[in-house]
């Protein structure tokens, strides 16, 4: 085993580890600190995984902006102290489990399936247009070429979700 | 280095656990954020085809995370109006659309 592969799955551990324990923690505040370990973990997997731009991403975007809004409306709805637990009953627990071990086979059966051989791009493209462009060149030059009409589709997308985002939480407009 | 199996196989775990966190969950806050998880699943599949596949997978990564930001910003939102509204939000308590 090579130091990265020991390094992609201690990553890996404690991403899946801090997941299961971000879905059965009490306490709201809680979960969402469980959920920033497994986000920093995940950027972790894309830097090995040859992805450093978006890894970064992650943290500034996912760790950084989203779960900080998350915990301000958990403090803001004061529900920082665990209350009765919200994790339901026996029935209920046992046809989740059952359910999500159903959509888990079905994706482990999957995962044994490898992508067409036509399909693959020659050992090393990657890396070298890397080494020509850079790191952020690599993903923003498809960003603003190929795909430039999503690109500005999606700040629409933002702008639709901030007036949405303040009509529903504004109490009079 | 490319770890397409294994990357999968933990993308997959990740996604499982986020669905089993959306079915045993009621408070409406912390399915929202089994959500996010599954997101992320879902990233670090593209990641890992992105390596194999072409970069075309890292710009996808980048739409989901700004649907995702969307998505946690009118979410929450609701909540707020909800819980405003019904003062409680345990899912299994706001079963009504009409207010």
């Amino acid at each position: 085993m090579t130091p990265t592969l020991a390094l992609f799955w201690a990553f890996s551990a404690v991403a899946v580890g801090s997941a299961l324990l971000c879905i059965t923690r009490k306490s709201p505040v809680a979960s969402a600190l469980w959920l920033v370990v497994t986000l920093f973990q995940i950027a972790a997997l894309f830097v090995i995984l040859d992805a450093q731009f978006i890894a970064v991403l992650q943290v500034i975007v996912y760790a950084g902006a989203i779960m900080v809004l998350f915990l301000f409306v958990i403090m803001l709805l004061n529900l920082g102290r665990a209350g009765p637990s919200d994790i339901k009953g026996p029935v209920g627990l046992a046809v989740a489990t059952l359910l999500a071990g159903a959509v888990g086979l079905q994706l482990f059966i999957l995962v044994r399936a490898s992508p067409s051989h036509d399909l693959i791009l020659p050992a090393g493209t990657l890396a070298g247009a890397e080494q020509t462009q850079g790191m952020v060149g690599l993903v923003a030059r498809p960003l603003f070429g190929e795909y430039l009409v999503p690109f500005e589709i999606t700040s629409v997308l933002l702008l639709a979700a901030i007036v949405g985002a303040v009509v529903l939480a504004k109490r009079q407009l | 280095m490319i770890l397409l199996g294994p990357a999968l196989f933990v993308s997959a775990l990740i996604f499982t656990l986020g669905v089993a966190g959306v079915l045993i969950r009621r408070n409406a806050i912390v399915i929202f954020m089994c959500v996010e998880l599954m997101l992320n699943a879902v990233n670090l599949t593209f990641v890992a085809l992105a390596q194999s596949l072409g970069i075309g997978g890292q710009i996808f990564v980048f739409f989901v995370m700004a649907v995702a930001a969307a998505e946690a910003a009118v979410g929450l939102a609701i909540v707020l109006a909800v819980y405003r509204h019904r003062a409680t939000l345990n899912l299994q308590r706001i079963n009504l659309l009409k207010g």
